[in-house]
C-alpha cells in the first residue's frame, strides 16, 4: 500500500505548527497504524530529518498514551480501538491521511502529535480517589458489592485516560473522563463517604484546568476506546448538583 | 564482596514477623525530615510512593510517561493472587508459598517468598478498600479463578484488565498525596543516573523529556521501581520503552545485577508478521482453560486447519503432559511450541506458530458461553490479525514476556549500594527461575505497600547519613557525565537508525539466548553483541538536539544500555550449566527434553558485578538454603 | 454577587441553568401551542382565550417576568457557554469529521439565535404591534380584542408565515436536541429510559413544531377563515 500523510509538524509550545506532506510506500496491511509511522520515522532519521513525534507505550490498547486524529476523528475510523490497535488493512492504497494532534486548551501540544495531558492528573489528585491509606483496612470481603454494581463500576474504571473525549468534542470537554471516575466510585460503598466532596473537588479542577463544558452532543461516547456511556456525565451532573445543594464542610477546631 | 541477604533466623512463619519486631523505626514526627526518590510509577512504585508519603516521607516519584498511571503495569490482564482460600479449595499461605518456590524451580529464597505469601491477602483487601472493582458473584463476594496452571483457584481478576485496576488503585493513592503536596511527581522525566555519595544511593541525574533539561535530584534514599528488561529482545510483550537504564545504570554504579538470563517466554502470543513488527502481543493465558493446542502431524503441511482431519493433528501438550494438558506451565509449554515449530510442523506464513482452537469449546460449550468468557480477547485477535477465531483456529508462538532477573535485593529490598532500594520487577528477589502467573502483580504491591515502608525506616534509622545538596561535587560529576554522553549520540551520523540496531540485539539474543541455549550458541552471541555495539558507536544515526522532545536521542540511550547489558545476561547464561524455569540449556536436559536442574552445583544466585565494558563481570554467589522445601524435579506429566 | 461568578465559572451549573431555563421555556412553548390551536375553534373561543389571559392581570406579568427571565438567563448562560467552550479550542482541527454529533446538536447557538432574533419580531408582531399596527387594534362584535382577526390577517401575508414556518422549523432543530437533552444535564440518563426519553423527546418536539405551523398553513391554506367568510356561512 501507498499512503500520502498530512501530518501536524510543531517544532514545541511555543512555536506555531503547520501540516506537512509525507509520502509513505511498502505499507503492509498487517502494520498497525503506529507501525506505519514508525516506518515513516525510519525514513526521516535517514534522511537527517526529525522524526514526527507522537506518543505510545503499551501499543495494546491499554495504556491510553497514543492519542491523534486520523481525518479529525480522534483514534481513527475503527469504532472502540486506540490508534495503535488500528490495523492499516482498514485504509485502502492511495489513501490521503490528514493527522493530528488532539486539540485543546487544557492539552498543548509539547511537538507535533505529543500534547501534555497532565491536567487529567491534577484532576485525579484533586478527588480521584478514596482516601484509603495504606493498612487497616478491612477483609476484602466484609464490603459486600453485588455483581451488577461491581460489573457497573468496572464499566467506568476501564477508562483509560487517553483523552479522546476531549479531541473529539466541539468543546473540548472532559465531562466524559471526569464522569467516569465519579461514577466509578459512586457505584462502590467504598466511593460514598467522599462522594460529595469528590464531586465538587473534580469538577471545580476540570474547570479551572480550561476545558470546556459539555453540550450533549456525545462524540465523546462514539470514539471512546473503551465505550465509556455518557450516563457517566448524567451521574455526574446530579452528583454534583447534589453536593452544591447541600454539602456543607464540617469544621472541628482544637485538639 | 560477600553478599548478605539478611534473612532473619528462626523458623519460617514467623521471619518476617520477628523483623518486623527487630527493626528500627522513625518517630513519626522525623519522617518528614526523610526524603525518598521512588524511580517507577507501576505498581511497585506507585505503590511505595503513596504508602512512603502517608507515612510522612517526602517523596519524588518519576516517570518517563505522560502520566504515571500509563506504567506497564497497566498491561497486565489475568489477575493476582492471594492465599485468601475463599473458594475453600484448600490453599493456604503455606501452599502459594511452596507453589511459588516450585514454579520458580528452587531458584528462589525461601524467606522471601514465604513473606510474599503472608502479605499476599492484605493486597487483596487494600484494593478493595480503594475502589479497585474486582469481579464479584451475584451475592457481593469476590469471584476466584484459577490461572497459569495453578491447583487452587487463587486468582483475584478484573475482567481482562487486572494490572489495570490495579495500577489505578495504586495511582490514585498516589494521586491523593500528590494533591496533599507529599510526592512531588515528575512525570515525562527520564533516569539518566544514579549519584552515589560516601557509597551510599544519594540522588539521581534526570532528563526532562518534553524540554531536554538535565537535572539532579538529592534524596536520603532512592527507590528504583523501573520494571523489567525484556525489550533486549527487542520484541517483546512489553511496552515499547520499557528499558534497562535505571537498573544498568545503577549496575554500573555498583549495584549487582543478579540471575539477568532468567526470562521468560509467555506461550500464547499473537505471532510475528514481518520486519515491520514494533511489539508482541499477549493473549492471556486463560484462553489455554477452554482452547486446544495443536499442530500437523506431519512435517510441511501447509493444509488450511479446517482441512487437516483430527487424525492428522497432534495435540502434543495432551500429548507430552496428560495431567496439565493445555494447562502446562509457561516455560514448558513455551519450550514445546518451539520444539514442534522447529521441527518445520509450525502453522502460518512464517512457520512460527501453533494453533490454539477453541471448535472442541464452542461445539462443547456453544459459542455463546465462549463470546462470554473471551469475547474481549477473540475481539482483539480479529483486530490484530484480520481472522475471526471462532470460525478459524488462533496462531500462538512465544515470545519474551517477564524478567525475573534484576538487581541483586536482600530481605530488605536494598540492592547491593546502601539507600538504593528495588522494587517489582526490576529487583530478582521472588520468582527465581520461573514466574508463575498473576504473581507479578502481587510481588509489585508486595513489595510496594507492605515491605518498603518498614524496611526503609530501617534503613534511616541505621545508615544516619548525612544531608546532601545537589551542589554536592559527585551530583556535578555525574550531570556532566551525563550530559558528555547525551553529546555523543547526538553526534551520531551514520547510516543506521537506532531502531535497526536494536532489531539486530534482538535477533541476537532471541536466536542464543531465548527459549533454548547452548555452550556454543551463548558464545557465538558473545561475539556478535560487541559487533553490533561497535557498530552502534559507530554507524548509528541520531538526528535533532538534546535541549527539545527527541524520540530519536531517547531510544538511542536506552539502546546503547540494552548493548552492554546484553552482555551481562549472556554470560549468566553461559555461566548456569544447569537447565532450571526459564532458563534452558540444551545440553542439560532429559532424555525426553525435560529441563535438568544441578542442585548440587546451581542451587545460587549469580550476582554480577560490574567490571568494564566488555569485560566479563565478576560472578557473586549467594548460595540459596532450603530450609523447609524438598528439591524436587518439577514435573508437570 | 459571588455566587453569580460561580455559577458563570461552572461549567455545571451553568449548564444545569440552560437546562432548568430550557425547561420553562418549552413549558411555556407547549402551552402557548396549545392556545395558538384555539385559532381552529373560531373566534369567539380564540378571542375569550385572549381575553381570559388578560385578565390575569398581576398574574400575567408575573408568568411573563418569569419566562422573560428565563430567557435572558437562557441567552446570557448560552453566550457565557459558548466563551468558555471557544477558549476551549484555541486552535482548529485542520479536518474534523464527526461520528455521532447530529447537525441539531452542533448547531444549537445558531438555531437559538435564529429563535431569538424571530421571537423579537413575533412580539413586534402580536404583542407590542408595532410591525402591523393598523390591523392591530381590531375588537370582535363583542367588543375584545380581535386577537383571531389579527392572527389571520398576518397569516394570511404569505412572507410573514414562511417566515414563521421557517422558524419554527429552526424551533423544531433546536428543541430536537434540547429536550432529551435537558434530561442528561439534569442528570436523568438510566439505559431503561434512555429510549423513551429520546423518543418522548422527539415527539414533544414534532407535536409543538407541528402544532405551531399548523396555524399558518391553516390560515393559507384555508381551513382557518375570515370572520366575513365564517358569518357568511361558509363552511
Ligand atoms: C502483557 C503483560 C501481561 C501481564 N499480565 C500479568 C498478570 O496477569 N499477572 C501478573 O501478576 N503479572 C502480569 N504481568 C507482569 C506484570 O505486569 C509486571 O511484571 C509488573 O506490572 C511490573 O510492575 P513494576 O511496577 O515493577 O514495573 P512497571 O509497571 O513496568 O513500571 C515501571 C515504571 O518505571 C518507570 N521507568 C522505567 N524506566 C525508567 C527510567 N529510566 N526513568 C524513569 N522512569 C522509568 C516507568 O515510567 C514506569 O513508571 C504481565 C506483563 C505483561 C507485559
Ligand atoms: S499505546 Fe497504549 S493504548 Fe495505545
Amino acid at each position: 500500500m501507498k499512503l500520502t500523510l498530512h501530518i501536524w509538524r510543531q517544532k514545541s509550545a511555543k512555536e506555531k505548527g503547520a501540516m506537512a506532506t509525507y509520502q509513505v510506500d511498502h505499507i503492509s496491511p498487517d502494520m498497525s497504524f503506529l507501525e506505519m509511522l514508525d516506518t515513516l520515522n525510519e525514513q526521516l532519521i535517514l534522511n537527517s530529518e526529525e522524526p514526527v513525534a507522537f506518543d505510545h507505550d503499551c501499543r495494546e490498547g491499554i495504556c491510553g498514551a497514543c492519542a491523534l486524529t486520523v481525518n479529525g476523528v480522534p483514534h481513527g475510523p475503527e469504532a472502540q480501538t486506540t490508534i495503535c490497535q488500528l490495523h492499516m488493512r482498514k485504509f485502502n492504497d492511495g489513501d490521503a491521511l490528514y493527522v493530528e494532534p488532539w486539540r485543546a486548551r487544557a492539552f498543548p501540544v509539547v511537538k507535533d502529535l505529543v500534547v501534555d495531558r497532565s491536567a487529567f492528573d491534577r484532576i485525579m489528585a484533586a478527588g480521584g480517589f478514596v482516601s484509603a491509606h495504606t493498612g487497616g483496612v478491612p477483609d476484602a470481603n466484609a464490603i459486600l458489592i453485588g455483581k451488577d454494581a461491581a460489573d457497573k463500576a468496572m464499566d467506568y474504571a476501564a477508562c483509560i485516560g487517553c483523552g479522546a473525549c476531549v479531541a473529539a468534542c466541539k468543546n473540548s470537554s472532559a465531562m466524559l473522563f471526569v464522569g467516569a471516575k465519579i461514577s466509578q466510585y459512586a457505584h462502590l460503598p467504598q466511593g460514598q463517604p467522599e462522594r460529595k466532596r469528590r464531586a465538587l473537588a473534580m469538577v471545580a479542577k476540570m474547570d479551572e484546568e480550561g476545558f470546556g463544558a459539555c453540550t450533549n452532543l456525545y462524540e465523546c461516547e462514539a470514539v471512546c476506546p473503551k465505550g465509556i456511556s455518557v450516563a457517566g456525565i448524567a451521574l455526574m451532573n446530579r452528583d454534583f448538583l447534589r453536593a452544591k445543594l447541600t454539602y456543607v464542610e464540617t469544621k472541628t477546631g482544637g485538639a | 564482596m560477600s553478599l548478605n541477604a539478611n534473612i532473619p533466623s528462626g523458623p519460617l512463619t514467623q521471619k518476617w514477623e520477628k523483623h518486623r519486631f527487630e527493626m528500627k523505626l522513625i518517630n513519626p514526627a522525623n519522617k518528614r525530615k526523610y526524603s525518598v526518590i521512588v524511580v517507577g510509577t507501576g505498581l511497585a512504585g506507585a505503590s511505595a510512593a503513596a504508602s512512603l508519603a502517608e507515612l510522612g516521607y517526602k517523596v519524588d516519584a518519576f516517570c518517563y510517561q505522560d502520566s504515571p498511571r500509563r506504567a506497564h503495569s497497566i498491561a497486565a490482564q489475568g489477575g493476582i493472587n492471594a492465599a485468601k482460600n475463599y473458594p475453600n479449595d484448600g490453599d493456604s499461605v503455606y501452599r502459594l508459598f511452596y507453589d511459588t518456590i516450585k514454579g520458580g524451580d528452587y531458584r528462589a529464597r525461601e524467606g522471601n517468598v514465604y513473606r510474599l505469601a503472608e502479605v499476599s491477602n492484605e493486597i487483596i483487601d487494600q484494593c478493595v478498600a480503594q475502589g479497585v472493582p474486582f469481579a464479584r458473584e451475584y451475592g457481593g463476594y469476590l469471584d476466584n479463578r484459577s490461572f497459569g496452571g495453578a491447583q487452587v483457584s487463587r486468582t483475584f481478576y478484573a475482567r481482562g484488565q487486572t494490572g489495570q485496576q490495579l495500577l489505578l488503585g495504586a495511582y490514585s493513592a498516589m494521586m491523593r498525596q500528590v494533591g496533599l503536596g507529599a510526592v512531588n511527581l515528575h512525570a515525562r522525566t527520564e533516569l539518566m543516573d544514579i549519584v552515589i555519595v560516601d557509597g551510599h544511593a544519594r540522588g539521581i541525574v534526570t532528563r526532562n523529556l518534553c524540554t531536554g533539561a538535565v537535572e539532579t535530584w538529592a534524596a536520603d534514599a532512592v527507590i528504583l521501581a523501573t520494571g523489567g528488561y525484556a525489550n533486549v529482545f527487542f520484541l517483546s510483550t512489553n511496552a515499547i520503552a520499557c528499558n534497562v537504564t535505571a537498573s544498568y545504570r545503577a549496575y554500573k554504579k555498583g549495584a549487582m545485577f543478579a540471575n539477568p538470563c532468567y526470562t521468560q517466554i509467555h506461550p500464547t502470543c499473537i505471532p510475528v508478521t514481518g520486519d515491520h513488527q514494533s511489539k508482541l502481543t499477549l493473549m492471556s493465558e486463560s484462553l489455554r482453560n477452554d482452547g486446544r493446542i495443536w499442530v500437523p502431524k506431519a512435517v510441511g503441511d501447509k493444509r488450511a486447519p479446517g482441512d487437516i482431519p483430527e487424525a492428522d493433528r497432534d495435540y502434543y501438550l495432551e500429548r507430552m503432559y496428560p495431567s496439565f494438558g493445555n494447562l502446562s506451565p509457561r516455560d514448558i509449554s513455551s519450550r514445546a511450541a518451539k520444539r514442534v515449530c522447529d521441527e518445520g510442523r509450525g502453522v502460518g506464513a512464517s512457520g512460527y506458530g501453533v494453533y490454539l482452537d477453541f471448535a472442541d469449546s464452542i461445539h462443547r460449550l456453544g459459542r455463546g458461553t465462549i463470546e462470554e468468557r473471551y469475547g474481549n480477547l477473540f475481539e482483539m485477535y480479529e483486530r490484530i490479525t484480520g481472522e475471526n477465531p471462532y470460525t478459524v483456529p488462533m496462531r500462538i508462538y512465544p515470545a519474551a514476556h517477564y524478567t525475573m532477573g534484576g538487581l541483586w535485593v536482600d530481605y530488605n529490598l536494598m540492592s547491593t549500594i546502601p539507600g538504593l532500594h528495588v522494587l517489582g520487577e526490576a529487583n530478582f528477589s521472588d520468582h527465581g527461575a520461573n514466574r508463575l502467573g498473576a504473581s507479578a502483580l502481587m510481588q509489585g504491591l508486595a513489595d510496594g505497600y507492605f515491605v518498603i515502608p518498614y524496611t526503609i525506616a530501617n534503613y534511616f534509622a541505621t545508615a544516619k547519613t548525612a544531608k546532601v545538596t545537589t551542589d554536592h561535587p559527585e551530583f556535578r560529576k555525574a550531570e556532566a557525565e551525563v550530559r558528555a554522553r547525551m553529546q555523543t549520540l547526538l553526534a551520531l551520523n551514520g547510516k543506521k537508525t537506532v531502531a535497526q540496531i536494536h532489531r539486530e540485539l534482538g535477533d541476537v539474543m532471541w536466536e542464543f539466548s531465548g527459549m533454548g541455549r547452548n555452550d556454543a550458541g551463548l558464545r557465538k552471541a558473545l561475539e556478535r553483541v560487541p559487533v553490533l555495539r561497535d557498530e552502534f558507536w559507530n554507524n548509528a544515526k541520531v538526528v535533532g538536539q538534546g535541549e527539545e522532545m527527541n524520540i530519536a536521542l531517547e531510544r538511542a540511550g536506552r539502546v546503547a544500555d540494552f548493548l552492554e547489558f546484553a552482555e551481562v545476561m549472556l554470560h549468566d547464561a553461559l555461566d548456569r550449566k544447569e537447565s532450571c524455569g526459564g532458563h534452558f540449556r540444551e545440553e542439560y536436559q532429559s532424555e525426553d527434553g525435560e529441563a535438568k536442574r544441578d542442585d548440587e552445583n546451581y542451587a545460587y544466585v549469580a550476582a554480577w558485578e560490574y567490571a568494564g565494558v566488555g569485560v566479563k563481570p565478576v560472578l557473586h554467589k549467594e548460595e540459596l538454603e532450603f530450609e523447609n522445601v524438598k528439591l524436587q524435579t518439577r514435573s508437570y506429566k | 454577587m459571588a455566587s453569580i461568578v460561580s455559577y458563570l465559572k461552572s461549567s455545571i451549573l451553568s449548564k444545569v441553568v440552560m437546562a432548568a431555563t430550557g425547561v420553562v421555556l418549552v413549558a411555556f412553548l407547549s402551552g402557548h401551542m396549545l392556545g395558538n390551536t384555539q385559532m381552529y375553534l373560531g373566534q369567539d373561543k380564540m378571542n375569550h382565550y385572549a381575553e381570559t389571559l388578560q385578565s390575569l392581570g398581576v398574574a400575567l406579568w408575573l408568568i411573563r417576568g418569569f419566562i422573560f427571565l428565563s430567557v435572558v438567563l437562557h441567552i446570557v448562560t448560552s453566550i457565557n457557554l459558548k466563551i468558555i467552550n471557544m477558549r476551549a479550542r484555541p486552535v482548529a482541527y485542520v479536518q474534523k469529521n464527526w461520528v455521532k454529533a447530529t447537525i441539531f446538536s452542533r448547531t444549537m447557538l445558531w438555531t437559538g439565535v435564529m429563535i431569538g432574533l424571530f421571537v423579537t419580531y413575533h412580539i413586534m408582531h402580536f404583542t407590542l404591534g408595532t410591525t402591523n399596527p393598523g390591523s392591530f387594534h381590531l375588537t370582535d362584535a363583542a367588543g375584545r380584542h380581535d386577537v383571531y382577526t389579527v392572527v389571520l390577517l398576518g397569516y394570511q401575508n404569505v412572507a410573514i408565515s414562511a417566515v414563521y414556518i421557517a422558524a419554527m422549523i429552526l424551533l423544531g432543530f433546536h428543541l430536537a436536541h434540547a429536550i432529551s437533552s435537558a434530561f442528561q444535564t439534569l442528570g436523568v440518563n438510566h439505559p431503561k429510559y434512555t429510549g423513551i426519553i429520546e423518543t418522548g423527546s422527539a415527539l414533544v418536539s414534532l407535536v409543538i413544531v407541528c402544532g405551531f405551523i399548523s396555524v399558518p398553513l391553516g390560515v393559507l391554506l384555508g381551513f382557518i377563515k375570515p370572520v366575513a367568510v365564517l358569518a357568511a356561512g361558509g363552511m
